[in-house]
């Protein structure tokens, strides 16, 4: 089975986040940037259907920042076979839509089975890469899943929806799925296997297409958000300090 | 001796037997068959030893010396002879819990006559374990954060020098200064665990007080590395050395000074064997234990407690150190210092090291207790109120075994703190 991964580099939550100076985003000169959490789940979806059922793996990602190579590294460590990225003179930040505009030309080339993407990337909250790359390709598409298998000709989608319910679906191939969570947990890649790929691996380049422009939503402001209140810390020892929270609790007539 | 075991297949009892005159009969003259030694491969044997570092492992001749002196051993069931015997009666150690017990702490090699080294034995056989995917979870968690953040606790990396911003004293920074006498390696549980940061703001109180010239790195700062190496990730160890070493080049500087042992022997042993940087460098127990003269008049408030000593596996048995921290203890007015049985070479392991910082609750699987609740109720058998410690991996692990073995008495402070408290005359309510 051919597989593609379609994979994002996102900003790093773990740094206080810092916005530009005109407040319209991030500054991301002055952000670091990882591979979405997701996306780690699609691509140990992806080598874990490799592992059951042969084929090759391609992971793919535009490279917003021009350090997506790392992340490409890290993909092929982890069992990925073959690594791809989108350049050109790219400013970020880059809508879905056009990202998925660029990922399904070169996807597209690549003659695909299954293309596999995160359920949704943290950094926009969009979820529609997915969709888009399958409506560019032409293809069916579930989302949500959280486990794959693959059948004779087709795969077999779980995906679960609230309250509980479970579904199973036969989808025929080639098709675009948005993994929600791989079967199992993505597999640790050891630096000393990514040193090794970023010495020897080849990663394949598409050019962007410079003339496509989505004409969507605007990003106008963004702020950190205000505390409206704070909390208020109480002192004490244990005893006085569960005496006192009772006192409040009663008093607001919580108890 | 039970006269039944005469049955016992593979031993060979004669009834009578009566050798020059003298009578063996019965037990005495138990002979056991010759071992059937093919009944032993040494194929596994041989994948651990046939590892790049790991050759030592198949030197192994049974004398079970290391048994004894190991720390994992006083709480479970472990040491090289056992992990030798286990291979060569078909344990594979690379897909075996086993491979995660041992702290590297060195105390069988020190007395190994075959010079059976595990310090290089594990992270050759950890390494292997690593490639192949098998790597215990919350291990795997601190590796990843290391990789992401530079730091194993999994803050961010720009946050590294923001405990300065909690100093009461100037805490220079080598991006500003440019050149300092004194290059301050804070170390990652130093600048982010909140007792870490104890002791950093007693190391910054003390520089300023003995006038020293020093500047940290800040954010520039990543993790050693090497406890990581020691559990089998030699690749992230080689990525953050590289970082380190070329941030360390950036600046001028005379003399390095580290808070931590692991730290210590990273730069002076690993960075320097493996690329080259060879540079001056000391524990914060020794740089400060050179100034005695300049820093003993400044400790004017009494200590009046029992203070006992846990020697850093990393700072004694591993470079031979074990004066310095107790000429800074016993430079403290009122200090009584009482020796452990286990202190010195054979000191006792916190079960911190070689990435058992990392697999706490892993280990206390396969052991009765924490090495470092042993190592509690060791101090507090001696009587001791406080257990001093000089390695930034302590803290936190003897006051959580403090709290769950019921010794909440026992005050578990840094060689710095106790120095500031007697500098400053605070903190002493004991
Ligand atoms: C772990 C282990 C398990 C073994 N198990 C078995 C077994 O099950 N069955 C079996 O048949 N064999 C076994 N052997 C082998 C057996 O023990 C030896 O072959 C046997 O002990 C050799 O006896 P020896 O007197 O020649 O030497 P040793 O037993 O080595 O005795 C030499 C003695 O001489 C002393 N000595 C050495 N140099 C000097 C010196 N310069 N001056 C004064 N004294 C000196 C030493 O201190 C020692 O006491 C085992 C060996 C080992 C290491
Ligand atoms: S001390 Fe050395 S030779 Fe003896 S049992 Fe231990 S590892 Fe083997
Ligand atoms: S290095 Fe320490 S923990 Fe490891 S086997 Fe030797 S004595 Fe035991």
């Amino acid at each position: 089975m051919n597989i593609v991964v379609a994979i994002k580099h996102v900003p790093s939550t773990t740094d206080e986040l810092e916005l530009n100076e005109d407040g319209t985003n991030l500054d991301f000169d002055e952000i670091d940037f990882l591979l979405n959490e997701f996306d780690e789940h699609a691509i140990e979806q992806a080598v874990l259907l490799k592992e059951a059922a042969g084929g090759e793996v391609t992971v793919i990602g535009v490279d917003v920042i021009e350090e997506l190579d790392g992340v490409l590294h890290t993909a092929l460590a982890k069992g990925a076979d073959k690594a791809a990225k989108i350049v050109g003179d790219i400013e970020p930040p880059v809508s879905s839509h056009t990202q998925a505009k660029w990922l399904a030309d070169a996807i597209a080339e690549m003659n695909p089975d299954l293309v596999l993407t995160g359920v949704q990337a943290v950094d926009d909250l969009d979820g529609q890469i997915g969709p888009m790359l399958a409506a560019y390709l032409d293809l069916p598409y579930v989302g949500v899943v959280t486990g794959v298998s693959s059948q004779n000709g087709s795969v077999l989608a779980h995906k679960e929806f609230a309250g509980g319910v479970m579904a199973e679906y036969e989808v025929t191939l080639p098709a675009v799925l948005g993994i929600q969570a791989a079967e199992k947990p993505p597999r640790y890649a050891p630096i000393s296997k990514i040193r090794q790929m970023a010495k020897s691996a080849e990663i394949e380049e598409f050019e962007v297409d410079e003339d496509f422009e989505y004409e969507g939503c605007e990003l106008r402001k963004m702020a950190k958000p205000e505390s409206a209140g704070h909390a208020e810390m109480i002192e004490g020892d244990p005893e006085e300090v569960a005496e006192k929270i009772i006192a409040i609790l009663e008093e607001r007539g919580l108890l | 001796m039970d006269a039944g075991l005469d049955k016992v297949e593979g031993i060979l009892e004669k009834e009578v037997a009566i050798v020059d005159g003298i009578d063996i009969s019965g037990p005495w003259n138990r002979m056991f068959e010759q071992r059937v030694i093919w009944d032993y491969t040494p194929e596994l044997i041989e994948k651990v030893a046939s590892l790049p570092g790991a050759e030592s492992f198949a030197w192994c001749y049974q004398c079970a010396k290391c048994v004894p002196v190991c720390p994992v051993d006083q709480v479970g069931d472990y040491g090289p002879r056992k992990l030798y015997r286990m291979a060569q009666t078909g344990v594979d150690l690379l897909n075996h819990d086993a491979l995660w017990l041992c702290t590297t702490c060195r105390n069988c090699v020190r007395v190994c006559k075959k010079v059976v080294d595990m310090v290089k034995i594990m992270p050759a056989a950890r390494e292997q374990a690593v490639l192949n995917g098998f790597v215990p979870e919350e291990l795997q968690t601190a590796f990843e954060n290391t990789a992401k953040y530079g730091n194993p606790l999994g803050q961010s990396q720009r946050k590294r020098a923001a405990w300065t911003k909690k100093s009461d004293v100037p805490v220079p920074i080598m991006k500003d200064v440019k050149r300092a006498e004194v290059l301050w390696y804070v170390g990652s549980y130093p600048s982010y665990h909140p007792r870490g940061i104890d002791a950093s703001l007693a190391a910054a109180r003390i520089f300023n007080a003995l006038n020293v010239d020093f500047a940290i790195l800040g954010r520039e700062e990543k993790d050693d590395g090497d406890s990581q190496r020691l559990a089998g990730e030699l690749g992230l160890f080689e990525m953050l050395a590289e970082h380190n070493i070329k941030v360390f080049e950036k600046y001028d500087w005379d003399l390095m000074v580290v808070t931590g042992p692991h730290e210590y022997n990273a730069f002076k042993k690993e960075y320097k064997e493996r690329f080259g940087f060879d540079r001056p460098i000391q524990h914060y127990t020794q740089f400060l234990a050179d100034r005695l003269d300049q820093l003993k008049p400044m400790l004017k408030h009494e200590i009046p407690l029992k203070v006992t000593f846990h020697d850093p596996c990393y700072l004694g048995r591993h470079h031979g150190e074990y004066d310095a921290p107790r000429a800074l203890l016993q430079a403290i007015p009122g200090l009584e210092l009482v020796e452990m049985g286990r202190c010195r070479e054979n000191g006792y392991c916190c079960g911190g090291g070689g990435g058992g910082m990392w697999l706490d609750s892993f280990t206390i699987n396969h052991t009765t207790m924490r090495l470092s609740e042993r190592r509690v109720l060791e101090a507090v058998a001696y009587g001791a109120d406080v257990l001093a410690v000089s390695c930034p991996f302590e803290v936190s692990r003897f006051e959580d075994a403090a709290k769950s073995t019921g010794n909440d008495q026992l005050k578990v402070l840094d060689i710095l703190e106790l120095l500031d408290m007697s500098m400053r005359g605070v903190g002493l309510a004991a």
